[in-house]
């Protein structure tokens, strides 16, 4: 790509987003995207930290068929808790908050998002959201689990639903508006001569994200503002002794959350997209599938919830018809994977850590989709609903997935955000690490979902043991593999050698600013006038 | 920590089924899995970068290929729905000749009642090579009746009756679980299915239970004071139930509704929802006055009344065959009018 720019800015000027200011307030008033973005990569890796602890104690509890280590009720809360903080509060906002908020102008040539004001309301709407839901936990917990179904959420529990569920509600308002922002902002500031077509694939998966952000998010804020009205007023809406319907919640619920889980798994494909295409050296093929199916995925995504309902009262027509479509969107994520494969035939493959773990990713991602498949037949989900086949499947997504991505991701722009280097051989052993973890700990489960475990138990029958002692096991290798990467970053930041300011010698715009870039990001607006990704031009020519 | 079991033993004319299916998935699973993996190692052994200065030749994308590989899965796919949607339906669809059982989940056990009487807790003996239909209701929050030796799974949903059948094939037992979390000791509300043979379940069934689950229903009855206005044989200021179970009534509204398990309980919970023409508005409601258990047994009552077009008093004193009741619903041409005084007196308690 070609940008009209002084090439020697960076020498020129030292001063960058990191140093520009000093000061606490500095940071907690800034308006600056990169900055904005580092506060969120701060607070998600703090959620992080507190949903894998919760998974920890979790997989100790399982380590003996007896419930041994908590009570039940401690247990209960723990995988309600591990639930809400990794959806709501890690993985919803990690890859668009955190990559998305530092990149996304970058790439597009801009100065700021669209609104710079909003992005920090976000960033504080969040923080509200979940110093509430952390109150609920300390204050003892709440143990609905995170699908909060009613009636149990609404009468029997006596747990802290209600605020927990006003910190949900108000973090999803944070998610609405980064979703509006980013959309408005890939509307208007992209720079002079980055049409669509032209757009980098992290954009376009980053875009029909938003979308279901801003479409999504407001129908789970009126599912909990009518169990707010329940169990206020006493008015019979989700409560059958008061005249409601429990699986209407379902309905509700379902029709934001299964979206949601391509609200995490989108932005995904867009870092894979991106380090598939760098680290082979090679353009993608099938552009426009690829982007086509991030905006296929978003709009398909809306009519498939009621297939996490076919054990309950949804008629049986109404379940074939959310079987069938659940079938269709299939193809889209089938098409990237294949994509990304074709991608990497005659290329030139490098093996540095931010493609260990997008390959990785494509492995994991293969079995946590084509397993959707056994979910999306109803005569076979009528079995493995609501056991660990469930539990596992979606642990392929969203850990194996989501979480791969958002690693890898940071991996490859960590460079620019930082402006320094971390270790690469430390990079890779991670990316093992949590590749052989993740497998141990999750594919077992499989079998025990087949084996009929259901999900949510705190204890459970003898026979299961083995499996659950090799998921624990390979989950202790998942907690050092992700371990690693916290040190030697966190190492990097403070002593890392620079980072040049293209260190892959990767295409797009925001390798083309130094690292870490300035406040302004570009002395001028650049002006585009190559595609993305035209590897094959000489790098002398581009900056 | 000596039992490693990695399939689940098949019991009933549904596990085989589910089984064929879970295989033809992952024989297509395991070949888009071996193939892309094998893809994924040739390229990365064959491509791997040798000269740093050597930038591959861009390939932009084949519609033939995209085409190929959207449509092929597309068809593999299909053929899962058709194959699921049809199993599906069978789970679902209990046979007109399945013999009823009544399950109540409550937070945190599984209550069995056998029409004949028979009560078991976190316990559900069948007879094998018979078509079995579970009534379920739930005195709380959501449970789930799960037999996974047996593939099959329901949600019990409060306010609501759900069904679900199965044919056991292998005497035996197996495990049964509550599948939808419900609170505190969810991981406690498991238990036993045991499948007997039909010698030694009839065996079972006579040992035990005084009295059957209608004539319990017909003393809640007179208790409830419901006796006191539907009198099975005056009509009234309430309709009286001879026969009604099973028949088509018609509305003040001028609907026609079919007289079901859902429309019995919604007329003793929630009067004023349907009332049948002729009659005024007068019922109060029983929410929260009668538990599922209570509410079952006046099912089981009324059923037993209602299936018989002309009144056989000494059949219902002698207490009803097992198996009559709810096995099928009376013929509904059949049945009476039931603003129709009928002729015989009550059965004698």
């Amino acid at each position: 790509m070609r940008i009209a720019s002084q090439p020697t800015y960076a020498e020129k000027v030292p001063i960058n987003y990191l140093n520009a200011e000093h000061g606490l307030k500095s940071w907690l008033l800034t308006v600056d995207h990169k900055r904005i973005a580092i506060l969120y990569l701060l607070s998600v890796t703090a959620f992080f930290l507190v949903g894998g602890l919760f998974a920890l104690l979790i997989r100790l509890e399982l380590l003996t068929p007896q419930g041994d280590l908590v009570r039940s009720d401690v247990y209960n809360r723990l995988f309600t808790m591990h639930g809400i903080v990794m959806i709501f509060f890690f993985l919803i906002p990690s890859i668009p908050a955190v990559l998305g908020n530092f990149i996304i102008p970058i790439m597009l040539g801009a100065r700021d998002l669209a609104f710079p004001k909003l992005n920090l309301l976000s960033w504080y709407l969040y923080m509200i959201g979940g110093i509430l839901t952390l109150y609920a936990v300390l204050a003892g917990g709440v143990g609905t689990g995170w699908t909060f179904y009613t009636p149990y959420s609404t009468v029997y529990s006596n747990s802290h639903v209600m605020v927990t569920a006003i910190g949900v509600f108000i973090t999803g308002f944070s998610s609405i508006l980064t979703g509006l922002n980013f959309i408005v902002t890939t509307h208007t500031m992209r720079a002079p001569g980055l049409t669509w077509s032209r757009m980098p694939l992290f954009m376009w998966s980053l875009y029909a994200t938003s979308l279901i952000q801003v479409l999504g998010t407001p129908v789970l804020a009126i599912a909990i503002l009518l169990v707010g009205i329940e169990r206020l007023w006493g008015v019979g809406i989700f409560n059958p002794a008061l005249g409601g319907d429990p699986v209407l919640f379902q309905h509700l619920f379902w029709f934001y959350s299964h979206p949601a889980v391509y609200i995490m798994v989108l932005p995904a494909f867009g870092v894979i997209s991106e380090l598939i295409q760098n680290f082979s050296k090679k353009r993608i093929f099938g552009y426009k599938f690829v982007a086509g199916a991030s905006v296929a995925i978003a709009v398909y995504g809306f009519l498939v919830w009621g297939h996490h309902m076919f054990t309950t009262t949804q008629s049986v027509y109404a379940g074939m018809i959310f079987s069938f479509l659940s079938f269709f969107i299939a193809i889209p994520s089938a098409i990237k994977v294949f994509n990304w494969t074709a991608t990497l035939y005659q290329g030139s493959i490098s093996y540095q850590t931010p493609m260990l773990y997008a390959i990785g990713f494509i492995g994991l991602f293969v079995i946590g989709g084509l397993t959707g498949l056994y979910l999306a037949t109803m005569g076979v989900d009528i079995h493995v609903h609501d056991t660990y086949f469930v539990v596992a499947h979606f642990h392929f997504i969203m850990v194996g997935g989501s979480v791969l991505a958002y690693l890898g991701g940071i991996h490859y722009w960590w460079p620019k955000i930082s402006g320094k280097m971390y270790p690469d051989g430390w990079g890779r052993f991670s990316a093992l690490v949590v590749f052989v973890g993740f497998n141990l700990t999750f594919l077992p489960q499989f079998i025990l979902g087949y084996l009929g475990m259901p999900r949510r138990y705190h204890a459970y029958p003898e026979e299961f043991w083995v499996l659950n002692v090799f998921s624990t096991a390979g989950a202790s290798i998942l907690g050092v593999g992700y371990f690693l990467p916290l040190v030697y970053l966190i190492w990097s930041w403070f002593y890392g050698p620079e980072a040049p300011a293209n260190p892959w010698q990767a295409r797009g715009l925001e390798w083309q600013v130094p690292s870490p870039p300035p406040t302004t990001n570009f002395p001028a607006p650049p002006l585009v006038t190559q595609e993305t990704y035209e590897y094959s031009l000489e790098e002398a020519e581009v900056v | 920590m000596n039992e490693l079991p990695l399939f689940p033993p098949q019991a009933s004319t549904m596990s085989a089924e589910v089984d064929n299916l879970f295989f033809y998935i992952t024989a297509v699973a395991a070949f888009f899995t071996v193939a892309i993996y094998i893809c994924l190692g040739v390229f990365a052994v064959l491509y791997r970068r040798r000269d740093p200065r050597f930038v591959p030749r861009p390939i932009l994308g084949s519609t033939i290929l995209e085409t190929t590989w959207s449509v092929v899965p597309l068809g593999l796919a299909m053929v899962m729905f058709g194959w699921g949607a049809k199993l599906y339906y069978d789970q679902y669809t209990p046979p007109e000749n399945a013999h009823e059982i009544f399950v109540i989940g409550k937070q945190w056990m599984w209550k069995t009642q056998h029409p004949s009487g028979q009560r078991e807790i976190n316990e559900l003996h069948v007879p094998v090579g018979r078509p079995i239909k579970l009534t379920m209701a739930t005195q709380d929050v959501i449970h789930s009746f799960y037999i996974p030796a047996f593939r099959i799974k329901r949600d019990v949903i409060p306010g609501t009756y759900t069904s679900m059948w199965f044919t056991a094939t292998k005497p035996g037992r197996y495990r049964l679980f509550c599948a939808e979390y419900c609170g505190t000791s969810h991981s406690g509300m498991i238990g036993w299915v045991t499948v007997m043979e039909p010698g030694d379940f009839e065996n079972w069934l006579s040992g035990g239970a005084s009295e059957s689950m209608a004539q319990s229903g017909e003393k809640l009855f007179s208790q409830y004071g419901c006796a006191s206005c539907h009198s099975n044989d005056q009509p009234g200021r309430c309709p009286p139930f001879r026969g009604v179970y099973g028949s088509t009534q018609q509305l003040t509204d001028g609907r026609r509704i079919l007289a079901d398990d859902a429309y019995i309980r919604e007329s003793i919970l929630n009067p004023q929802a349907k009332i049948v023409a002729g009659y005024q508005p007068i019922m109060p409601t029983y929410q929260g006055q009668i538990s599922e258990e209570d509410l079952l047994r006046l099912l089981a009552y009324i059923k037993s009344i209602g299936q018989r077009p002309q009144p056989a008093s000494e059949g219902i004193a002698e207490g009803p065959a097992r198996g009559t009741m709810g096995a099928t619903p009376a013929p509904r041409e059949a049945t009476t009018n039931p603003q129709a005084p009928t002729k015989t007196g009550r059965p004698p308690r």
